[in-house]
């Protein structure tokens, strides 16, 4: 069999840029730099090791994103990094979904493209739920694993393995299957100038809701089953002291008299 | 009627502790919002019923249970929609780890419930509940509310106390489970195996914890140097992709899949800072961080914070150590 390869990505804020939620909508303020999310590299990765090795035949990899307009640059990107086309999920009734909402509407463009391994990362740099993968499989009604460090194809199927509540877990799992990577699987690569210039000419597919037969009442603000507020400072621990070493036999000294004090040596 | 359900993890004859303080948890919201708490506990022949009706002492009046591969999400999730299909639960409390938030994630789409992760506080309002959860590197505090049939709150790791409350034994219900085609397709070739050497670091006075800053593992020689320094009860820990790198064993890792601990002294040298490593170590007396990042979250709730290299900094201070203990 030759596999199809999606792997979800997602724009988030870049990681220089001080995050805060936007007092009007509750919503995290998603304004200036972004970048494709750090932890999705490791997903397209696994997709393009997987494509480059002999262990079995790869036709394409697929990166999908869900956002607003903008949300083309982390396409671009997942592209130059190896993808071979992508679909980008783009629509004002979207705006706000929570991760139920988002997830499901990402399975509706997933059922149409039918993937034999849907990829993901870990987690998102800014959301932070680590749960839209396990979202996703339930609506593809397929076998789902996350945090998985190693990924080998064995009798037809994946071999994985990932660090679970107890030690290292070791799993096979048939295709078609959703899997969400640790970012100790691999190292991404970085792309190629030739491959970013040349990003933008492969096939990029726009779809609104209607287009991916997305019910609306099921997505956006509205349509998700939690709603976020209330934001507030949590109780804040006082700030610690802080040494910038430019002498470091002055900083030992002054980390050795810190831990004295306390009565730790 | 507003029942709160937990899903109860384990390993061989014990419960997970974090599932516990998740049952506690429930059984003291529920008291609030007027239902009671229910536990569900899937397995094979180790969950007698001695062990299973146990859990009424966290606070479980009810513990549904039923046969099947404990360690895979799928097949609990099959179970979780069953029991809410048939009793109505109105919430669903995970105590965290990676198989709360698989299990969590599958049972809002299956439900079409709203989920909530890494909270840290669950309130009682008006009959319903509500979730806080820190978002953008803890920074912030965001307050969840749910619509629908069914919320699903994920707990971080160690968000929520295991309380003996003095109650009796727990009802047991056994129940079948259909399972979907799919939700057995993975096969746990071995599960929980621990790889490294067997270390304690639980019971340790002084942790010297590595991070990926070290950037090889024969580097690690440097902290096994300061921990033999500080001599005593001290020992060596290190970060989750320290240990995936294979550079320390699984025994002395820190954090959401590893140890909780609360040392006198950690002592944080190339450790960013993550929030998965943070729920492992914050509640340590003194935490001292070494990291050449400015920036690093670590300095947020270190106590004293030393931005520099630990190639430089950490032979010195072993050296110092020694002599100050002459």
């Amino acid at each position: 069999m030759a596999l199809k390869i999606a792997v979800l990505v997602k724009e988030v804020p870049d990681a220089a840029v001080q995050k805060r939620i936007d007092p009007a909508t509750g919503r995290i303020d998603r304004s200036g730099e972004r970048n494709l999310n750090p932890y999705d590299t490791h997903a397209i990765e696994c997709a393009v090791q997987l494509k480059e090795g002999n262990e079995i035949e790869v036709d394409e990899i697929i990166a999908v994103t869900m956002g607003p307009e903008s949300a083309v640059r982390a396409l671009h990107k997942a592209v130059s990094l190896g993808a071979d086309r992508s679909i980008h999920l783009t629509d004002a009734a979207l705006a706000g979904s929570d991760v139920s909402a988002t997830g499901y509407a990402l399975a509706k463009v997933l059922e149409a493209e039918a993937p034999d391994l849907v990829l993901l990362g870990q987690q998102s740099d800014d959301g932070e739920s680590y749960t839209v993968g396990s979202v996703v499989a339930d609506h593809l009604r397929a076998p789902s694993l996350s945090q998985v460090i190693k990924l080998d194809v064995v009798d037809g199927g994946l071999r994985l393995e990932r660090q679970a509540e107890y030690g290292y877990d070791t799993l096979q799992i048939p295709f078609p299957a959703v899997i969400s990577v640790g970012d100790a699987i691999n190292e991404p690569r970085y792309p190629s100038l030739k491959a970013i210039m040349g990003a933008k000419k492969k096939p990029l597919e726009t779809k609104s809701a209607a287009d991916a037969g997305i019910d609306t009442a099921q997505v956006g603000a509205s349509g998700s089953n939690v709603q976020c507020g209330d934001f507030h400072a949590p109780a804040a621990k006082a700030p610690g002291q802080v040494i910038e070493d430019e002498n470091t036999n002055e900083t030992v000294e002054k980390i050795v008299a810190w831990l004295d004090e306390r009565k730790l040596i | 009627m507003a029942d709160i359900l937990v899903y109860v993890l384990h390993n061989g004859d014990a419960f997970n502790k974090n599932s516990l303080g998740a049952v506690s948890e429930a059984a003291a919201r529920a008291a609030e919002i007027g239902g009671s708490a229910h536990a569900a506990v899937l397995g094979g022949e180790e969950l007698t019923d001695e062990m299973v009706a146990g859990l009424g002492a966290y606070g479980a009046s009810k513990v549904f249970r039923t046969r099947g591969t404990a360690g895979l999400a799928a097949p609990v999730v099959d179970f979780l929609d069953t029991v809410i299909a048939a009793h109505g639960q109105r919430y669903a409390i995970f105590g965290g780890g990676l198989l709360g938030f698989e299990i969590a994630g599958g049972l809002a789409a299956r439900r079409n419930a709203g989920l909530t992760s890494e909270v840290v506080e669950v309130q009682a309002q008006d009959g319903e509940l509500v979730a806080h959860r820190p978002i953008l590197a803890d920074s912030q505090i965001s307050v969840s509310r749910y619509r629908g049939n069914l919320g699903i709150i994920i707990g971080r790791i160690n968000a929520f106390e295991a309380k003996r409350s003095g109650a009796g034994a727990a009802e047991i219900v056994d129940i079948e489970v259909e399972y979907q085609p799919f939700s057995n397709a993975a096969q746990l070739i071995s599960r929980g195996e621990q790889r490294g050497a067997a270390v304690d670091i639980e019971g340790a006075d002084v942790l010297v914890a590595v991070g990926r800053g070290f950037g090889s593992g024969d580097n690690l020689a440097m902290a096994d140097e300061l921990a033999g320094a500080f001599g005593g009860n001290s020992a060596v820990a290190a970060t989750r992709a320290v240990v995936d790198a294979g550079w320390a064993p699984y025994a002395s890792q820190i954090g959401q899949t590893g140890k909780t601990v609360a040392p006198k002294l950690y002592l944080a040298a190339g450790i960013s800072g993550a929030i998965q490593h943070k729920v492992g170590m914050q509640s340590s007396e003194n935490i001292v961080a070494i990291n050449k990042d400015a920036n690093a979250p670590i300095f947020e709730f270190s106590d004293l914070g030393v931005v520099g290299d630990l190639n430089k900094i950490l032979p010195k201070l072993t050296d110092a150590i020694k002599a100050k203990k002459g």
